[in-house]
């Protein structure tokens, strides 16, 4: 029993062996390369100097992994308190467009109707909610537009250059929507107002400070 | 495994060695033991086959030293020895896969070397530290070119990819990228970008217009004439169609038009009409239209007919970018209150939020190989490009540089990733690989470019 015993491992040692010493052989033997349009096939174990790197960026990777996924949990609590930060955020957002909007502006834009009632109306960042200021002046449009019937308008929403180009194409487009919104409620008929949204494309200042921004975040009219 | 496959060896060996065994089990211990030899064999074959020079999926990236010596030619196309070397070793290098081996450091003579290989002594292409090695053989008359290029392992001496070409001399940089391409297929798996092209916005002319230009950013063309401000270029992924937004009637529109026939299609719907983004394979598109009040993302024909509505938030939802199995698309929302991205699958309709770090995450572009999304995210006042996977793993921020690092967008075979960027001043392209590595300026135009988007493989000049 033992003698078969010795002989079973010889043969599972010596198997291995033969077989490394095969494929080193293997390797040996090259055929000498000929042009072909074929990629010939070939054997060979891949180069050590690859192999140590992605074992360590393979570690590197998952300890990346964990790291992402602990802070993937952290957001996962935290947003809700976010969300409720988000909305604080946006209400203060609305007063402090207010007030910016209550601050007299050291320029006057004048649309192309002629009347200073036409300036533009302002916006707080990422936003097109209407500031109580901006509602007031609104309101003065609201009349003069129905004091003069014959008069159509195009309402057009722009936004500052920080963000991107997609996106401010959007809420360009949602400036102007809700300026639009809010004059039909004062009885202006919608089919006297046309919106176009130019997103950053067409800036009134140029400049990269917040006092030019906050001059481009704007909706711009045009009486016809 | 290898321990625990003797172990198992073993067992079933002195199993075998009783004959009441081996007779139930219906083979013997040599029939077992020449068997589990077969296994091994295959096995060890198998494994030694598969070797990747550059695995796109690792997190970094190791560049593979390269050796391209002078392509030796015909004493009357002299010339053209250096132009076709230098031209072949600028567009492997534009990869960001390779080192270059400078030519002083080569201990072979190009004019002696036999381009074939067959005499080639490799031990001094490894002594100069190179893994891999170009040859040429060049012959040229009567406007004729023809060209033997060959790829060889230097540490294993043998050829990986040998291809000859024939034709007129000006076809040269062609044959020249039909081979590199042919490198990078065999060293990646994948093709690679040498037969792409990107189409961006530059308002060189004085007002923003599509421009296509190759991959490398070479022989730039002005592609529309709107006089009006136009964006948004996106290919069809058969690259025979170009959708885009333009205000050559007063107000974006998207125009669908084919490249070379000059004719096309329009979605002329109220208020905003941008960002089309193909669906892979078909000749359909989403893009953001607001026509029904929200700016909402649709399902449309390329001829422009609405098909159906693919989000319904009360908010800004755009910038749609499809899976390449067009069976989930990315795209920007505002519905939780900062402009994040979110996906949507498509068949169940259900919406994911993707990005939760920062308060600005726009421009999302997924790429073509399928497991990541390129975006740009605001941090410090500042866009960056970051890559985040698909199922939310990431993110990775490739850009730091100073200035806005804008709208990115894959190469054909994921490798790389072309960008707007504000870093040098005015708006510019740059490119880098998907590791962030390599970022350098595209191409030299006057007035400031944007927007790109860099089309499917195999788009023909």
């Amino acid at each position: 029993m033992r003698k078969e015993l010795r002989m079973i491992l010889l043969v599972v040692f010596v198997i291995p062996g033969i077989m490394l010493a095969a494929s080193c052989t293997k390797k040996e033997i090259r055929t000498s390369p000929v042009i072909s349009s074929e990629p010939p096939v070939y054997e060979e174990s891949p180069l050590t100097r690859h192999e140590a790197p992605t074992t360590t960026s393979e570690r590197d990777m998952m300890a990346r992994e964990h790291a992402i996924e602990d802070e993937r949990l952290r957001q996962e609590r935290l947003r809700m308190e976010e969300k409720e930060r988000l909305e604080r955020l946006r209400r203060e957002g609305e007063r402090i467009g207010g007030e910016v909007a209550a601050s007299p502006y050291p320029y006057t834009q004048v649309a192309s109707g002629g009347s200073p009632i036409w300036e533009d109306i302002y916006f707080p960042y990422d936003s097109a909610a209407l500031s109580p200021d901006a509602q007031d002046m609104l309101r003065q449009k609201a009349e003069w537009l129905r004091n003069n019937p014959s008069v159509s308008l195009i309402v057009e929403g722009h936004c500052d250059e920080r963000g991107t180009n997609a996106y401010n194409m959007a809420l360009g487009d949602r400036r102007a929507e809700s300026v639009k919104a809010f004059l039909a409620n004062l009885g202006v008929p919608r089919s006297r107002m046309t919106t176009i949204s130019y997103g950053e494309e067409q800036p009134s200042v140029l400049g990269s400070d917040e006092a030019v921004w906050r001059r481009n975040r704007r909706v711009h009219f045009v009486l016809e | 495994m290898g321990k625990s496959f003797i172990k198992l060896f073993v067992v079933v060996a002195l199993f075998l060695k009783k004959p009441s065994f081996s007779e139930k089990l219906g083979f013997s211990l040599s029939q077992f033991v020449v068997a589990t030899f077969a296994v091994l064999l295959t096995c060890s074959v198998s494994g030694a086959a598969e070797r990747t020079y550059v695995d796109l999926g690792a997190p970094s990236l190791q560049k593979i030293p390269i050796a391209i010596p002078l392509f030796p030619t015909t004493p009357d196309s002299a010339k053209l020895s250096g132009k076709l070397s230098d031209f072949c070793s600028d567009s492997l290098d534009f990869t960001g896969y390779f080192r270059i081996i400078d030519r002083g450091a080569f201990l072979e003579d190009y004019r002696e070397m036999d381009n074939t290989g067959g005499r080639t002594n490799f031990r001094n292409w490894t002594v100069v530290g190179a893994e891999l090695l170009i040859t040429g053989g060049v012959r040229s008359g009567n406007d004729q070119i023809e060209m033997e290029l060959r790829l060889f392992d230097t540490l294993k001496g043998s050829l990986l990819v040998g291809k000859k070409y024939t034709g007129r001399l000006t076809d040269h940089p062609r044959m020249i990228h039909r081979f590199c391409s042919e490198v990078i297929y065999h060293l990646t798996g994948t093709r690679g970008v040498f037969d792409s092209k990107i189409a961006f916005i530059s308002n060189g002319s004085g007002n923003k217009e599509v421009y296509l230009c190759d991959f490398d950013g070479q022989h730039p063309k002005r592609f529309t004439r709107n006089h009006a401000i136009t964006l948004f270029p996106a290919w069809s992924s058969d690259g025979k169609w170009l959708a885009y937004t333009s205000y050559k009637r007063g107000r974006p529109h998207i125009y669908i038009e084919h490249r070379r026939e000059k004719h096309g299609f329009v979605i002329d719907k109220k208020g905003i009409n941008i960002t089309p983004a193909w669906l892979p394979g078909q000749f359909k598109l989403a893009a953001t239209l607001s026509h029904e009040g929200n700016q909402n993302i649709y399902l449309l024909t390329g001829k422009g007919r609405q098909i159906k509505k693919l989000t319904t938030s009360w908010g800004i939802d755009t910038s749609p970018t499809w899976s390449p199995d067009g069976r989930r698309m990315a795209f920007v929302s505002n519905r939780a209150g900062t402009p994040q991205i979110y996906v949507k699958r498509i068949d169940s309709g259900r919406v994911e939020r993707l990005t939760f770090q920062g308060k600005y995450n726009t421009q999302p572009n997924w790429s073509p190989k399928g497991n990541k999304i390129a975006y740009s995210a605001r941090m410090n006042g500042r866009h960056q490009i970051c890559t985040i996977g698909f199922d939310g793993k990431g993110p990775v921020q490739l850009t730091s540089r100073s200035g806005d690092n804008e709208s990115p967008s894959w190469s054909p075979d994921g490798s790389m990733i072309v960008f707007g960027s504000t870093r040098g001043g005015p708006s510019r392209m740059y490119v880098m690989t998907a590791y962030g590595t390599d970022q350098r300026r595209l191409l030299a135009l006057p007035g400031e470019q944007t927007n790109p988007a860099w089309s499917p493989a195999g788009v023909d000049n």
